[in-house]
């Protein structure tokens, strides 16, 4: 049975394409056949993270028009066999998103995919809405910030009344939560919340923990989501958020400051 | 927790770090914003509502000086009414 997965997190900037690009990725190297879709009608961007910028063709509310099919419009990732991107639409604005236009949309995709993940758009307004409208489980993007914790608990309300699943009295989503930007240093010095504070604040079962890292704008810069980053601390800990999706046990990694050698510390680098 | 480690903070003279400050911070302002996701229960402003129409029958009283707060403390739950008399009310 196939499964919607939303990306969200109500503030901007928090990781969410980021994410939606890694974790996706991350579900078709593990055999899944993944769509990931942009709902970010106007301010497309999910395309330039995956690196298929120059192949869109057709986009989101093309397919909704009944302008293109969705055979059309989904783009192959040219890295992962079974993983397709459907963009937004750069030039239309959010009102061509309708409950039974994305409904359509997702039932199709349904009939072939394996997980279909929502990327959302930053805010509450109807791009938000209709990523997370027919969601099985969310991900929820927190940093350890004040406005991004704030802005968190206001999107699980969100979740908890306004997707089908709530509206129809189904059995409630799916809520996960994903700690993005961490950096264990300022933590221990008591300059950012901790992992056991936001959770404690939230009250969201965690699913990872990514750490504060250059390798995300690297990444971004050549348009290879960051889990493709082999050996580095993001793209295990992302691979260990799929895993722990997965259903299977992984200890939380990159919690601590790292230790650093006598030589670094003899030399201050 | 909280008043041991501001003990500790006074008297090695430093300020609360930041951190503590967010935290504590968020958690007054989520408590208020959210209520029915910290899983208090949705009574909450029916309850309101009644005891401010209870309290008006033997005082004037401003409808913003009624506050009804639940907080969780470990094991219990703390249900607290903080109801501010207008000044110069004379009994009956």
């Amino acid at each position: 049975m196939a499964k919607v997965v939303v990306i969200t997190s109500g503030k901007g900037g928090v990781g969410k394409t980021t994410t939606s690009a890694s974790f996706a990725s991350g579900l078709a190297m593990r055999g899944y056949k993944t769509a990931v879709l942009d709902f970010d009608v106007g301010l497309r961007n999910l395309d330039l993270i995956m690196g298929c910028e120059r192949r869109v063709v057709y986009d989101f509310v093309n397919v909704l028009t009944g302008e293109a099919t969705l055979t059309q419009a989904l783009i192959k990732d040219k890295r992962l066999d079974n993983l397709y991107v459907l963009p937004a639409s750069q030039t239309r604005d959010k009102d061509a998103l309708t409950k039974e236009g994305v409904e359509r949309v997702i039932n199709e995709l349904k009939e072939t995919f394996d997980y279909i993940v929502c990327d959302s758009p930053a805010g509450i307004e109807k791009g938000a809405l209709m990523a997370l409208y027919l969601a099985d489980e969310a991900i929820v993007v927190t940093n350890p910030e004040v406005s991004s914790v704030r802005d968190s608990d206001r999107i699980l309300g969100i979740l908890q009344a306004k997707s089908k699943r709530a509206e129809e009295g189904l059995e409630p989503m799916g809520e996960h939560l994903l700690i993005t930007r961490y950096s264990p240093k300022r933590v221990t010095l008591g300059e950012m919340l901790s992992v056991e504070d936001v959770q404690e604040i939230l009250r969201v079962p965690l699913i990872g923990v990514i750490p504060e890292s250059e390798q995300v704008l690297q990444a971004s810069n050549s348009g290879s989501p960051v889990i493709h980053a082999d050996s580095t601390d993001v793209a295990e800990a992302y691979r260990d958020v799929v895993a722990r999706f997965l259903g299977e046990e992984r200890p939380m990694r990159f919690l601590q400051p790292e230790k650093r050698g006598i030589l670094q510390r003899l030399f201050g680098t | 927790m909280a008043l041991i480690n501001s003990l500790i903070d006074y008297l090695r003279g430093s300020k609360p770090k930041s951190a503590s400050v967010a935290k504590e911070r968020l958690q007054l302002i989520l408590a208020h914003e959210n209520p029915g996701r910290r899983g208090a229960p949705d009574y909450l402003p029916a309850l309101r509502q009644e005891l401010l129409a209870v309290i008006a029958k033997y005082v004037p009283i401003d409808p913003e000086q009624v506050k009804v707060h639940l907080d969780r403390q470990g094991d219990y739950d703390l249900l607290e009414l903080n109801i501010v008399l207008p000044e110069g009310v004379e009994q009956r």
